[in-house]
């Protein structure tokens, strides 16, 4: 059933990528439980605008938990307290009337924060163009079905292929690591047969791109997966490292 | 200017690889000397950029989002559809292309279609070699279904997240170029102007939406991939960033706008719940083909859905339509769950919903079966309006989805400005008055994986393209114009905010220029429009400042091109004398209430020429001669 609820928010307000940042007090009043967490926003900025306020800067585009550009951490989780969800699909009968929200940016080292809420995840794009791709020029490709894939492994290569690059599992890690996201991108192509010519090379190039760009490694803290709106496994992990190992140790790519 | 669609002779089946050798080729060693700008990265944009570097052209990328791996083809949920014929159920190149132009009511041009159809078997090898995981059988082969108003099974699909999968090939396939260093990438940019030297496309104006700056880019030719303009009624199932902008304004500098009234309304989508949404949600119409659509007979009933026993549900498409039944045309299904809630059958709170019913296909396959087809779309449905739809039957209702109309192109996707080419949703050729399921995949890959890359070669070649610097005066005045337009934006300082102005004007279309239409109500339409305008110019409030990320001024550009694009939708609305497709006009139906062609007079693309924001457009009409399909009433029945 619809009703309205009011909530006490803490936002994030930081001018730019150099300028310190503080948390806002605001008021958020008569919101309906139909609402989406975004939508609870934009309700805040519309105020905040007529009042001669700069609204909150934060980013969101398809608004159906597909396009990966929202995201934020709400009281210390991000994407917030719903599992497998993103924050555009979070609705705001998971919250109660008079309950106090952080709303904080995805940090980690390797994300700067661009304004308020928006970070800068450009170096996810990086660690694609380290080998997350299959080298098929356009119109070089067989018949689809000259290459039959088994259902199970297509089913494991989609799940993996899942992800939607929104950051939430570096956001969640405490080393800031992006292994999840890597894993992800390994498993979907390297489960299957047309990723296996290039395996090794995307195996070895994504996990040393992800170093130099100042994300951590792994500890088995497992936030990511608790985190993750598209509940990526961390089996994904697991054959990441074991790729890792064995491209290392006999893999004539450097 | 006469319009020349440069429609290569010959018989249908050989047109597109006669043109293919009669295209002038490019010295590979001078295609690098080539630089060319593709605005735009969704499936469209992103495989263009990507195919052009692999041919070794220098390509600029832009986008608006964060990085190319956004753009709003990636919600597209159903499918892909493609002529391979693997289900053996007789389909064909030749039926593909068929159903296309009599699913767009006979208003897209026949040389393309065919192209389309053609070219769909190859998008579907490129994508699986790029390893994107479609659905397979469990002999390993691919699995296909029947979707949106077609009697074969020619769609691929990968669960309902097609969009998503395809995107991310061509995004993966960007991204290799990219660090081949082929590409260069630019994010959080929007373009607000087409730089135009000596009649041709040379460049661009672009926004860097972070520092507020203007960039000046520089090109042989300019690709716009900029999608469609559903986001000129406010609510609907595009991104919110979608926009007009970049075409709208390429129209101001003189390209043609074609059919820009045809718009689609998708049938299956979740209701509107309130005065505070900000966008709409589609279900994949792949729910049709095992979900049932009904409401009850009796007019007011405010039961349950499971107390309204079976005889007393009117399940109106399988009675109206008995050989497509839940699976006719979307404009068709949503002009009748319209009327439906027109005639006080509408369901749930508002009553502006019907039922799509999952109880009889859960009953027959399982729920397991039901689960592994549509898990990810109940689910999002359950979390939207938390209801389980494995128990109860969805509430559906249409929202605006799609726009067939978009920039004129010839046969080589290119636009009245030479040098400019168009592909995908910002286009507007393949899909006449209404677009098939899973067909605008389709459109977005084919132009930019096998149709742009031939044929932006010839049109290189064939031109002689002096060089251009950043300083040209004609950056200079598009700079300016920019500059002047933000300025203005922000020095109002009035009472109103965008979003308000977008709320209204969405509102306005709506009413007056959506599912139906009449002259009366296109006409009050237009003047409250105009009037809308002028106040927006008086009284918009835009808060912040030009040289930082502003995101209320980034939407205040668009919602300014909106309202003034929305009067040109409303006068080619006008003008179209008959109905077809997603333009209905009440004045042309037939006695059962479907749309009326008028073959006779109104086969033509209309194509709108720019004389000025105040000024009447000029229309040029291109002919459309159907040689090959024979022109018919549609008819699902």
């Amino acid at each position: 059933m619809t009703k309205n609820i009011n909530l006490t928010l803490k936002v994030w307000r930081q001018k730019n990528s150099s300028a310190a940042g503080n948390f806002e007090r605001l008021e958020a009043k008569d919101i309906s439980t139909d609402m989406s967490f975004l939508e609870m926003l934009d309700i805040i900025n519309e105020k905040l605008t007529l009042e001669g306020k700069e609204p909150i800067a934060f980013d969101h585009d398809c608004r159906e938990g597909i396009c990966g550009q929202c995201g934020s951490v709400i009281n210390g989780r991000p994407h917030g307290p719903e599992k497998g969800t993103t924050l555009c699909q979070l609705h705001m009968r998971h919250f109660a009337d008079g309950d106090e929200l952080v709303i904080e940016p995805f940090r980690a080292r390797a994300f700067k924060v661009v304004k308020d809420l928006a970070v800068d995840r450009s170096p996810l794009d990086q660690l694609i163009q380290a080998g997350g791709y299959i080298s098929a020029n356009t119109g070089a490709a067989p018949d689809a079905n000259a290459l039959p894939i088994s259902k199970e492994t297509a089913e494991m290569a989609f799940d993996a292929a899942a992800c939607i690059g929104c950051g939430a599992c570096i956001a969640a890690c405490p080393n800031a690591s992006a292994m999840l996201f890597i894993g992800a991108k390994v498993s979907h192509l390297n489960l299957l047969p047309q990723g296996k010519s290039e395996a090794d090379k995307r195996t070895l190039g994504m996990v040393r791109k992800m170093d130099t760009l100042g994300f951590g490694n792994c500890t088995n803290e497992r936030e990511c997966e608790a985190e993750c709106p598209k509940e990526i496994s961390i089996t994904n992990i697991a054959r990441l490292n074991r790729g890792f190992i064995k491209a290392s140790l006999f893999s004539s790519e450097k | 200017m006469k319009l020349d669609a440069k429609i290569p002779g010959g018989p249908i089946a050989e047109k597109w690889d006669r043109h293919r050798f009669e295209l002038k080729l490019v010295n590979p060693a001078n295609k690098r000397k080539f630089n060319i700008i593709v605005v735009g990265t969704g499936l469209a944009g992103g495989s263009a950029a990507a195919s052009l570097a692999e041919l070794g052209y220098y390509v600029k990328s832009f986008c608006i989002q964060d990085t190319p791996r956004r753009a709003h083809s990636i919600a597209a949920q159903g499918g892909i559809n493609a002529a391979k014929n693997y289900a053996n159920d007789g389909d064909s190149i030749w039926r593909l292309f068929y159903d296309t132009v009599k699913g767009g009511d006979f208003r897209a041009r026949e040389a393309n279609v065919y192209r389309l159809a053609q070219i769909s078997n190859n998008i579907i090898d490129q994508c699986v070699a790029q390893g994107v995981p479609f659905a397979r059988d469990y002999g390993g082969l691919l699995a296909n279904r029947s979707f949106g108003g077609a009697q074969v099974s020619r769609t691929f699909y990968a669960r309902g997240q097609t969009g998503q999968q395809l995107l991310l090939g061509a995004y993966s396939a960007l991204n290799r170029q990219i660090a081949e260093g082929r590409v260069e990438m630019f994010p959080r940019r929007e373009m607000l102007d087409l730089v135009i030297v000596d009649g041709k496309a040379r460049g661009i104006v672009a926004r860097n939406l972070i520092t507020g700056e203007s960039e000046r880019h520089v090109a042989d030719a300019v690709v716009l991939c900029t999608g469609g303009y559903g986001n000129v009624y406010f609510l609907s199932t595009n991104a919110m960033a979608c926009n007009v902008t970049a075409t709208h304004r390429a129209y101001k500098r003189g390209a043609y706008f074609g059919n820009p009234c045809f718009t689609q309304i998708h049938p299956t989508c979740i209701p509107v719940h309130g005065d505070t949404q900000s966008k709409l949600t589609l279900m994949s119409e792949s729910l049709r083909n095992d979900g049932r659509v009904w409401v009850p007979k009796q007019k007011g009933d405010t039961r349950a859905p499971s107390q309204i026993p079976e005889d007393e549900r009117d399940y109106y498409l399988e009675r109206k339509y008995p050989s497509f039944g839940n699976l006719v045309p979307r404009d068709v299904a949503s002009r009748n769950a319209k009327d439906q809630c027109d005639a006080g059958k509408g369901v749930g709170e508002t009553g502006l919903a019907v039922y799509l019913d999952f109880a009889d296909a859960i009953k027959r396959d399982g729920q397991d079966v039901i689960e592994q087809k549509y898990g990810n779309l109940f689910q999002m449905y359950e979390k939207i309006t938390a209801q389980n739809p494995y128990e109860t039957p969805m509430m559906i209702y249409p929202a605006v989805h799609y726009t067939m109309g978009g920039l004129w192109v010839d046969y080589n996707l290119m636009s009245t400005i030479d040098g400019l080419f168009v592909l995908g949703e910002a286009n507007f050729s393949d899909h006449g008055a209404n677009r098939l399921g899973a067909s605008a995949l389709m459109q977005g890959l084919a132009d930019g994986y096998f149709v742009l890359p031939y044929t932006i070669g010839g049109y290189l070649t064939g031109t002689d393209l002096q060089p251009v610097s950043t300083s040209h005066a004609a950056f200079e005045a598009s700079e300016q114009l920019i500059t002047a337009q933000v300025d203005k934006l922000l020095s109002i300082q009035g009472k109103r905010t965008v979003d308000d102005f977008h709320r209204t004007l969405g509102l306005i279309m709506w009413d007056y220029c959506g599912m139906s239409r009449n002259d009366e109500g296109l006409n009050k339409a237009r003047q409250k429009i105009q009037e809308l305008r002028g106040e927006f110019w008086e009284n918009v409030l835009v808060p912040g400042q030009g040289s930082d990320f502003n995101q209320s001024l980034e939407r205040a550009g668009r919602v300014a091109d909106f309202l003034e694009f929305a009067e040109l939708m409303i006068i080619d609305a006008l003008e179209r004398r008959e109905s077809c497709g997603g333009h209905f006009n009440e004045a042309f139906q037939t006695q059962e209430n479907e749309a009326l062609r008028d073959d006779d007079n109104c086969s033509y693309v209309s194509a709108w020429e720019y004389q000025g924001i105040d000024a009447e457009p000029v229309l040029h009409k291109e002919p459309l001669e159907f040689e090959n399909v024979k022109l018919a009433q549609r008819s699902y029945k």
